[in-house]
This record gives C-alpha cells, sequence and structure tokens, in this order.
C-alpha cells in the first residue's frame, strides 16, 4: 500500500508542474481576452449580447469532445501555413482551456462593469471623466470585487477541466487518473483526483483572499493571497525550469498493454544512456500524427490499426507482406521508419462465455452470426465506428440484438457477469485466458492482422545507438508472455504496474537464446 | 465679493423624446451671479434643461452658451470640468475616501500641489469637520454626503453650479440648514447658481429669480416678491398657493396661542 502510494506520487511534482502551467496560461490568455472584450461589451449591449451568447454555446461542448476537436483543426490550420504547428500537447490543450475560461470571466466583468450604481455613473460624467478615466477611477475598482469572483470560478474549472488534456497528449494530474482507470489502479486515480482538488482549493482560497481584499478594501488580504499565488506558481513551476534537451519521449496509447511496452523500450533505453519521459493515454488517432510531427520519440502501433486508420485500406494481405506495404508507407508518407514487428498479434478477437460456446457449439464467426440475434454484444469505445466492424459484417451477416460500448477495464467483466454474451475483446490481453473465455476463429480471414510493431520518428531514424537499444526486442516478444504480462497489470489480487510487468517481459526477453 | 460666474444664454433649446417634447423650444437670459430656481412638477422638463447646460442630455435643436462660448464647442469632458453639478443622489465613489472624493476634480486635472490644504479648506466651508477626511462615504449620514457632494463639486472652483434637486431627499432641519448655507456660499463665491426643485417654499426662499416650468415651456419668470404678489399666470400661482396657505395657517395659529 504504502509502495503505491509512494509510486503514485512520484510522478506528482512533474505532472503538477505541467499542470499548473498549463491552466495558469489558460487563464491568463482568457483573461487577455475577456478584459477588452467586457469593456467593449459593457458599452454595447449588442456585443455584450453577441460575446456571451458565444461564451454559453462553448460551454454547452464537453470539456473531451471540445479538446479533440482542436486536433483536426490545428492539424488543418497547420496544413493551411505549410506545417509547423503542433496539434498535440500544449497548444490545443490551452487553446480549448482557455474557451472553456471565457464565460465565467466574462460574464462576471460585464455583470460587475454594467452593474455600477447610476448615480456613480453619473457623478463620474458630471465631473468630467472622460470615459477612459471614468473606467481607471470608478468602474473599474467597483466591479473588481465581481471580475475577481470571475476569475475564481474559471481557475477552479481550468484546473479541473486540464486533467482531461491528456487525451491530447499534454501531462497533467490527469495522466494520473487516466492510467489509473485503464489500469484499476485505483491509489493511481486517488492521487490524480487529490491533488487536483488540492491545487483547485488552495488557488481558490488565494484568489478568494485578493477578492475579499478588494471589496473590503484590506491592502494586506490583497496581497497575501497574491504571494500565496506567486510562491505556489513558482514552485509548481520549478521542475519545468530543468533543462530537458534530449529526453526521449515514449508514447502510449491509453490501455495496460502500451503502457508496459512503453515501459519496456523505456528501461532499454536508459540503459544505453538515454533520459526518458512517458506520455501515455494518447489517442489512437492523435499517436501515429505526434510521432510524425516528432512529439513523441517512439511508441508501438499495430500494423492493422495503421493499414485501416492512417492508409485507409479496407481490403486484407497476408501478415508478411502487410509488414513491408506498411513499412513502406510510412516511410514514404511521413520518414518514420517501423524497426520491425514484436512477434505477438493483438488483433480484435470475439469472444464469448465457456458454456455459451459448448452448448451452442460457437467455434466460428459464422457460428456467431448464427446465434447473434440473440447477443448482446459488448465492445470498447470505438470499435462499432472502426472499419473492421465493417469488415466483419461484410464477411458474416451478424445483426446483435443490442451493442454497448464500455472501457475495456469493464467489457471483460460484463462478459463474465452475463451483462453482455459476447465481446470485441483483444487478443493479448491476459483476461481472456483468465475467464477462460473462448475465442471465436475468423475463417474468413475478415479482419487485419494486427502485429505490434515499433515505429521510430523521422527525427531518430539516422540515431543507430537509439535502434540498436530497441532491436533486440523486435521477434521477442511471445503472445503468451505479453498476455502474462498484461494479466499482472489487469488483474484484481497481487497487482504490478505497468513497470514492474515490463521488468518482468524484458527478462522473458533475456531468456530467449 | 466682485462676480466671477459667467452669464448664461438659451436659444430655442429643445429636447425631444419622439414625440414627446421634454423641452420646447426656450430662450432664455440668465445674468452673471444669479441664483436662479427652475420650479416645476415632475416630468416639466426642469431636469432636462438643467442636463443639456453641462451636456448629460444634447439638444435636440437649439444653442446654449456660457458667457459667450457656445456649449457644443467644448469637449464635454472640459466643459463639465469648468461646472460644478450636484444632484439628489449625489454619487459620492464608494471606494474612495471623503478626501480623494472632494480632490477628484483636481486629480482629474493634473493638480498635484495643494490638495490637501484644497480638502481642507473645502470642508471648512460647507462645515464639515476635519476628520470627515479619512473616512468613507458610507460612514456618514446622508446630509453629511450631500455636503460633500457640493464640497466636491466646488473644488475646481467652478463659476457655474448646476444643481438638480440637491437637497430633496435629506430630512427638512438638514435641508433648511443646507439651503441657508449655500446661499451664503453663492454670494460669497460670486457664482451663478442653476437649482432645480419641485418647493416652491424652498425657491422663495433662495432664490432671486424663479423660473415655472411646465409641458417644457417656461410659463413663469419673475423674482420671488412678484410671484408673491400674484399675477403671474395659473401655473406659478397653483406652486405658490402651497406654501402661502401653510404661512397663513402658522400664522392664525400663532395668533390663536
Amino acid at each position: 500500500m504504502r509502495e503505491d502510494w509512494g509510486q503514485a506520487l512520484a510522478r506528482v511534482p512533474e505532472l503538477l508542474a505541467a499542470h499548473v502551467q498549463l491552466s495558469f496560461s489558460a487563464l491568463l490568455l482568457a483573461m487577455v481576452l475577456c478584459l477588452p472584450l467586457a469593456i467593449w461589451a459593457a458599452r454595447s449591449p449588442k456585443i455584450a449580447a453577441v460575446a456571451l451568447a458565444a461564451a454559453s454555446l462553448i460551454q454547452t461542448i464537453p470539456g473531451l469532445a471540445l479538446l479533440a476537436l482542436f486536433y483536426p483543426l490545428l492539424l488543418g490550420v497547420s496544413a493551411l501555413v505549410g506545417g509547423g504547428i503542433s496539434a498535440f500537447g500544449f497548444l490545443p490543450a490551452l487553446l480549448a482551456l482557455t474557451l472553456y475560461a471565457l464565460l465565467p470571466i466574462l460574464r462576471n466583468a460585464v455583470t460587475g462593469l454594467t452593474g455600477v450604481d447610476p448615480a456613480v455613473a453619473e457623478a463620474a460624467d458630471g465631473l468630467g471623466m472622460t470615459s477612459w478615466q471614468k473606467l481607471r477611477h470608478v468602474e473599474a475598482p467597483l466591479a473588481a470585487p465581481t471580475i475577481m469572483a470571475g476569475i475564481r470560478t474559471a481557475a477552479v474549472w481550468t484546473i479541473g477541466a486540464a486533467t482531461l488534456s491528456t487525451t491530447v497528449g499534454q501531462p497533467s494530474l490527469g495522466d494520473l487518473i487516466f492510467a489509473g482507470l485503464q489500469t484499476q489502479n485505483w491509489t493511481l486515480v486517488l492521487a490524480g483526483c487529490l491533488v487536483s482538488a488540492a491545487l483547485a482549493i488552495t488557488v481558490d482560497f488565494s484568489l478568494g483572499l485578493i477578492e475579499r481584499g478588494i471589496r473590503e478594501r484590506r491592502r494586506l488580504w490583497g496581497w497575501a493571497g497574491t504571494v500565496i499565488l506567486a510562491a505556489g506558481l513558482a514552485i509548481a513551476t520549478l521542475p519545468l525550469l530543468i533543462a530537458r534537451d534530449n529526453i526521449v519521449v515514449i508514447g502510449a496509447k491509453s490501455f495496460s498493454e502500451q503502457f508496459i511496452l512503453a515501459r519496456l523500450i523505456g528501461a532499454r533505453l536508459e540503459d544505453a544512456g538515454y533520459a526518458v519521459r512517458y506520455r501515455d493515454g494518447l489517442g489512437s488517432a492523435v499517436v501515429y500524427q505526434a510521432l510524425a510531427e516528432g512529439d513523441i520519440d517512439v511508441y508501438v502501433d499495430y500494423s492493422g490499426t495503421i493499414w485501416t486508420n492512417q492508409m485507409r485500406r479496407t481490403d486484407s494481405q497476408p501478415k508478411a507482406a502487410m509488414l513491408d506495404t506498411i513499412a513502406e508507407w510510412t516511410k514514404a508518407s511521413h520518414g518514420v521508419t517501423m524497426i520491425g514487428a514484436l512477434g505477438f498479434e493483438n488483433s480484435y478477437a470475439f469472444a464469448v462465455r465457456p458454456q455459451d460456446a459448448r452448448q451452442k457449439s460457437l467455434k466460428t464467426l459464422d457460428d456467431l452470426a448464427r446465434v447473434s440475434s440473440d447477443f448482446n454484444f459488448g465492445t470498447d469505445v470505438e470499435f462499432l465506428e472502426r472499419p473492421e466492424w465493417r469488415m466483419v459484417q461484410d464477411a458474416y451477416p451478424i445483426r446483435f440484438k443490442d451493442a454497448r460500448a464500455f472501457s475495456p477495464t469493464f467489457m471483460y467483466p460484463a462478459l463474465a457477469s452475463g451483462e453482455v454474451d459476447v465481446i470485441s475483446a483483444f487478443s493479448s490481453d491476459g483476461r481472456i485466458a483468465a475467464n477462460n473465455f473462448v475465442v471465436l476463429e475468423d475463417s474468413k480471414g475478415a479482419v487485419p492482422s494486427y502485429e505490434a510493431i515499433l515505429l521510430l520518428a523521422p527525427k531518430r531514424s539516422g540515431d543507430d545507438k537509439f535502434v540498436a537499444a530497441l532491436k533486440p526486442l523486435t521477434g521477442a516478444i511471445t503472445v503468451a508472455n505479453m498476455r502474462e504480462a498484461n494479466y499482472m497489470v489487469d488483474r484484481k489480487d497481487d497487482k504490478k504496474t505497468p513497470k514492474q510487468a515490463a521488468l518482468w517481459l524484458d527478462g522473458k526477453v533475456k531468456e530467449r537464446p | 465679493m466682485p462676480v466671477s460666474g459667467p452669464s448664461l444664454s438659451l436659444h430655442q433649446l429643445s429636447r425631444h423624446y419622439g414625440a414627446l417634447r421634454a423641452v420646447d423650444s426656450v430662450s432664455l437670459e440668465i445674468a452673471a451671479g444669479s441664483l436662479v430656481a427652475l420650479v416645476g412638477l415632475s416630468g416639466s422638463g426642469k431636469s432636462t434643461l438643467l442636463k443639456m447646460i453641462n451636456r448629460l442630455v444634447e439638444p435636440t435643436s437649439g444653442t446654449i452658451r456660457i458667457g459667450d462660448e457656445a456649449v457644443d464647442s467644448i469637449d464635454p469632458h472640459v466643459l463639465r470640468r469648468r461646472i460644478g453639478y450636484v444632484f439628489q443622489n449625489i454619487g459620492l465613489f464608494p471606494h474612495m475616501t471623503i478626501a480623494r472624493n472632494i480632490a477628484i476634480g483636481l486629480e482629474l486635472a493634473g493638480e498635484k500641489e495643494g490638495r490637501n490644504a484644497r480638502v481642507a479648506e473645502l470642508l471648512d466651508l460647507v462645515e464639515l469637520p476635519q476628520d470627515m477626511a479619512t473616512r468613507m462615504p458610507d460612514q456618514l449620514s446622508g446630509g453629511q454626503q450631500q455636503r460633500v457632494g457640493v464640497a466636491r463639486a466646488l473644488a475646481t472652483r467652478p463659476g457655474l453650479m448646476l444643481m438638480d434637486e440637491p437637497f430633496g431627499a435629506l430630512d427638512p432641519v438638514t435641508r433648511d440648514n443646507l439651503t441657508g448655507q449655500y446661499k451664503a456660499l453663492h454670494e460669497r463665491l460670486g457664482l451663478t447658481t442653476i437649482i432645480v426643485t419641485h418647493d416652491m417654499a424652498e425657491a422663495l426662499y433662495l432664490a432671486d429669480r424663479i423660473l415655472v416650468m411646465e409641458g417644457g415651456r417656461i410659463r413663469a419668470d419673475a423674482t420671488p416678491a412678484e410671484l408673491l404678489s400674484g399675477d403671474v399666470g395659473a401655473e406659478a400661482e397653483a406652486l405658490v398657493a402651497i406654501p402661502r396657505a401653510q404661512a397663513a395657517h402658522l400664522i392664525a395659529l400663532g395668533k390663536q396661542a
């Protein structure tokens, strides 16, 4: 238990620094945008109506969706201006969070500025204040507490929403939460939640002090709040100042196998003298692009994913030919090097409970099609939208009674408990064997193969030491070993961290002749 | 004391709000140093007329001259700094001390020298104790706040004072006090003052010329003595009748006692 917390907390300083840097930048940018806009809006009801309606509309978009939308948007912009804009990491997160922070700041600033007592405003005019003097001497100081309250609300929202920026590759405290959810490591989830809550409470308290200081005209309160914030900001962002030139960034998608393989790669690279960092929890769509742009240096993908998502192929080829085609394509179109296949496959596999397989004699997908109208289908969140599902439907007359999407963590228990009758499992997942689930054979070869392949960013392609450190991993990981390693992390009892599982797997690799 | 306040000239001044003629073609000459009361019922246009002088309201047509300068030839904020403005709701700045409230006009004009001395002088002038300087507006009574309002308006030594129901919200004793004290100030400083009020008794006591407004027009223009002697029109008579009747009643009561 204590060891769990130690491991969770070890990652906190770096993630907290990134979290603070991101939230602070977004808040600052939102303030820079909102305050002039609010002044304009306070003088023109039309502008106020338009600006507030726009800000409210943005607020109705779920945070996760807003972040996800910026990814294709920035890719498009980058393509328009001839590249150079990163659609990955800090920028999309900053823009989405800034948009999110607009509404409370804008609404409070407009309310504060237009809420000045008419008698006071008349006195200001009667004394001969110019529009600017009236703003500076009267409206701004009187609206300041209300504006500050808006900034406070925005700060708390931003700190909370920043945890979602993990999904676009920006490090944040959300890394702990997402990784913890994935591996059912509740200590990690709790650590992420507690630290981000503590951060939000501290910032809220300090801004509250400043707000009270302004409202009650007590300079001391205001200064106390400012000092706490400034000190916190300095301490929290300190880790960022430490130089990180030539640090290798290893990418991983959002499931255990990816976390483990990333640590395995990391361990090999550290042995070779590289400093490494991990970017976990990247979306399938984001991660390849991030590699091509050089935002990450190396990661493991699957041949079928590149085949269908990146190359937009809908045909099937034999494994070996497919790998060659992919290697040529990634090199030619993005300069991405395929170091090689790791030796195991992680394809979509339809799995059923053993008693169903026995009683209804289910062996192949054709058998599944026969009973599909009585079966409830459980999938991960993306499968129903993926081309593989269409390929399966084209090849087999499958029509399920109902389909439900789960995070992989909950998909296996759902099958075991009978909530669903068949799932789109991952063939290297340790929980298939652990539950004695039966994988149905794709006898027509409808689904392309999903060989795990090691991909290298263009900027590392000339780094022989780097390639040499990873080359021994190709062809060295059996599906049995991968399942075992995955199960160590995914199981409920005697859980291992991805790093521990990676060390075990590394031992297995080294045992090979 | 020589007269320092300017004369005023209004020529065919109108202000329309849609079909409503709040002020309807008013022409008027006001002599330098006079204390003119604009009297009328609510909605008679007296406040609108007053606010056109310092351009808080822009006229629909017509011209206003202060001395021989047309007000629309001067930037509004420059014009307003030369005119003292006091109104019923006072409008002290709640986030500033009394001293800063009083000195704000000097601050706007960029005068740094002798601000404190001027604040002390003005506190004396409006008969407030010096220790008020460091207080905040919400720590003062209504009457004290309006004294500050008057001091603030006088800070930049304007020659013309515009007062819109300045003492309307105060209790009778405070009001009477302030009215008398302001009259003395007006004379001592040689100001030109235009004061809007709906209280004829106040106008009769304070002003040396009374203008009665109704429906956006000036229905009577007379000295207090002329007004009391009658013969100045029905509108004026209706307004004068009230204090006259009250006075008669009080005299009758006195005799009985």
